[in-house]
């Protein structure tokens, strides 16, 4: 790197730019490089994980059993969990993460890049093994995508052991990136970034990162654990040996409750970016999100036993669990407050990414108080393994986490590829998402109040019409991701020139350089005020 | 100017965080099993008791007997009486009664559970067939006693108790031989 690189100019960017053909993507340790692929890889899995649920919402057209065996469909609702937490929604943040975080705090890459490149490169490997189960002789994983003990290890299909050495794999891979989150966080800022002028977007992925490290071990401890209990002749999870299928549950839940903040608070970050620039108006309480953020993280270790009220736990355990989970709320009413107060007189224009995240936030709130109502021990003895449980995880999920990615995707699109993308055709998007999705999910609320468990292939006639209504509303939601395909692809290709700041209200670093970002940026860090 | 100082202390303690996480997973199994006796989670039982207690003659508490096979155990298993009506305090006696219908020796492990959970702490086995794994030859049929204290501290509120045992074939686990050769290989901590 021996050419004096302007940071502003364009010219000199071309000096040390990518390499030619396929080996550029193999081979590269470039963060916005990498970003692109996390990405795109995680569009692929989207849509695999889609069309997993697409056979679901098929077969739940009607009732009775018309598409697919039951034991088929146990691998797709396990399948689709799983592609969706561990190769949707997690992969993207992590793509989002490389391309934005070096460009937010002025750093010149990522503090690790060769390691990023590996992290990234284990995924396609890691799903490779966990889809390829599906053509084995027993078929793929049909426990759900939390596969308890015993369904797990007992009566587990053959596969299963593929199945958990993907897990070991994307486990490694996401300790990888946030082991690089963090040093290039903590160590590669631009002099004058302080820790409190850090934009959300990367406090939350810092708050992220520090989860990931404390609970993707526990993930690979507890498969571990279920390999060993398989082939080794130990007894964790079995009673004969000695062992609990209930621990479990513990173990199981320990990682799995920081996961689900694991996979919204990225979404947090990107909304508390997005709602200032188009409401024209800095956010709203910028250090009481950053502590509203931290307590979320916090709470998130000493909740888990919520998704368990019904094992037999203590009464103080029960009441502890249920105070603690109501606890949440308080934090999370901050952000929401915030948002609102962001918005409350401002300057407000509805671009693409500011509907998204409109959206998010009034639908996420609803997901909340639905997590709410589950929340109450008692209630949940009622709610526990019904779709009222499908209707609450896809509302803090779908447009929660996913269209916190879709906001992220349009608002950085000008960033990234220098070209507007339409903006009819992103407005058409939003609302084919929008409504595709409550049409999915809404109904789900009522048949799971009335009783209608999750995970079946069947169900009784009197949920029929609800069920027709979600399929039908999930198969426009799927339908409409095409079209996010294409915007994305059209918007690559061509479209009106981007400004380096392609909206008015935007504030942060990641502006002050051309559109599209040259291949190196900020080698030489810039000055912050 | 990617691998400064700096940087590489942050990796080598991110990773050391890693590493203690990854132990906690397992260290999350005794712990479990500390806090389910403590407490009496999931009904579990400690072991052998060897303390001694004072009749309470003014008080009754009902103790049900329910025996589950496991899945694929095809051994008889049963309590010879239903229930007892035990005063807490007072030394208490069932016999449970197993046979193995198959042609050839198999083992066997009992895993008992107390209901309601919250009594589990409260009631006391000094002696249990449960302690130990039990090995029967072709057509054997035994009797196992199995004696019990209810604690004299049980709250008030609990009358009824139900002592569950399931009971696994662990005979590839354990095989009957070497189970013969080890004999005193006992489980004191069931």
């Amino acid at each position: 790197m021996s050419a004096v690189i302007d940071d502003h100019g364009h010219a000199d960017g071309q000096a040390h730019g990518p390499a030619k053909g396929l080996m550029r993507w193999v081979l590269t340790t470039n963060h916005k490089d990498i970003g692109t692929l996390y990405l795109w890889f995680s569009f692929c899995m989207f849509l695999l994980g889609g069309s997993f649920a697409m056979v679901i919402r098929a077969e739940l057209f009607q009732p009775g059993l018309q598409i697919v065996a039951p034991a088929f469909f146990n691998q797709m609702t396990t399948m689709h969990g799983l592609i969706m937490v561990f190769g949707a929604v997690m992969p993207a943040f992590v793509g989002l993460a490389n391309w934005m975080i070096p460009l937010m705090i002025g750093a010149p890459d990522m503090a690790l890049p060769r390691m990023n490149n590996f992290s990234f490169w284990l995924l396609p490997a890691a799903f490779l093994l966990l889809i390829s189960t599906l053509f084995t002789a027993g078929g793929g994983p049909n426990f759900g995508w939390t596969f308890y003990a015993p369904l797990s290890t007992t009566y587990a299909p053959e596969s299963v052991t593929f199945f958990i050495f993907a897990i070991h794999l994307m486990g490694i891979s996401s300790i990888m990136g946030a082991i690089n989150v963090i040093a290039t966080i903590l160590n590669l800022r631009a002099p004058g970034m302080t820790l409190m002028k850090m934009p959300l977007f990367v406090w939350t992925w810092l708050i992220t990162a520090f989860l990931l490290i404390a609970v993707m071990p526990v993930l690979a401890g507890v498969v571990t654990m279920m390999l060993m209990d398989i082939h080794f002749g130990t007894s964790f999870f079995n009673a004969a040996g000695g062992g609990d299928p209930v621990l479990f549950q513990h173990v199981f839940w320990f990682f799995g409750h920081p996961e689900v903040y694991i996979m919204i608070l990225p979404a947090f970050g990107a909304v508390s970016a997005i709602i200032p620039t188009f409401s024209r108006k800095p956010l709203f309480g910028y250090t009481s999100m950053v502590y509203a953020t931290a307590s979320i993280a916090f709470l998130s270790f000493i909740v888990w036993a919520h998704h368990m009220f019904v094992v037999g736990i203590p009464l103080v355990g029960e009441l502890f669990f249920m105070y603690a989970t109501l606890l949440i709320a308080v934090p999370t009413g901050v952000k929401v407050f915030n948002w609102a107060s962001t918005m409350w007189q401002g300057s407000l224009t509805f671009e693409t990414p500011m509907l998204f995240a409109v959206a998010f936030v009034i639908l996420f709130t609803i997901g909340g108080f639905s997590g709410l109502m589950l929340a109450i021990a008692p209630a949940d003895f009622q709610y526990h393994d019904t779709y009222f449980v499908v209707a609450h995880f896809h509302y803090v999920l779908v447009p929660g986490a996913i269209f916190g990615i879709f906001a992220s995707t349009y608002y950085w699109l000008p960033k990234w590829t220098g070209h507007m993308y339409d903006e009819t055709l992103g407005k058409l998007h939003f609302w084919l998402s929008f409504v595709g999705m409550n049409l999915t999910f809404f109904p789900m609320h009522f048949v799971g109040l009335a009783g209608m468990p999750r995970r079946i292939p069947d169900y009784n006639l009197q949920f029929s019409d609800f069920n027709m209504v979600s399929s039908i509303g999930g198969f426009m939601f799927g339908a409409t991701q095409f079209l996010f395909l294409f915007i994305v692809i059209k918007c690559i290709r061509g479209g009106p020139k981007a400004p380096a700041k392609p909206w008015d209200g935007a504030e942060g670093l990641e502006w002050s350089v051309p559109s599209p970002a040259p291949y190196h940026t900020f080698t030489t860090p810039p000055e912050i005020k | 100017m990617n691998n400064s100082k700096p940087i590489k202390r942050l990796v080598l303690r991110l990773s050391l965080m890693v590493v203690v996480m990854f132990a906690f997973g397992f260290a999350l199994v005794p712990i479990y099993d500390v806090m389910c006796r403590a407490f009496g989670i999931n009904g579990k039982t400690a072991g052998q008791y060897e303390g001694e207690q004072v009749v309470d003659p003014s008080r009754q508490v009902k103790v049900q007997f329910l025996s589950t096979n496991a899945i694929d155990m095809v051994w008889e298993f049963y309590p010879k009486g239903d229930q007892l009506v035990v005063n807490p305090g007072s030394v208490n006696e069932m016999v449970f009664v197993a046979y193995n219908p198959t042609d050839h020796p198999m083992s066997a492990q009992a895993v008992p559970s107390i209901s309601p959970a919250e009594a589990a702490q409260y009631f006391h086995k000094t002696e249990c067939f449960c302690f130990t794994q039990q090995v029967l030859q072709p057509g054997e049929r035994i009797e196992m006693p199995m004696r019990f204290i209810v604690d004299r501290a049980m709250p008030k509120d609990v009358k009824h108790l139900t002592l569950a045992y399931t009971l696994f074939d662990i005979t590839a686990r354990h095989p009957p031989v070497a189970a013969i050769a080890g004999k005193d290989a006992d489980q004191p901590s069931r």
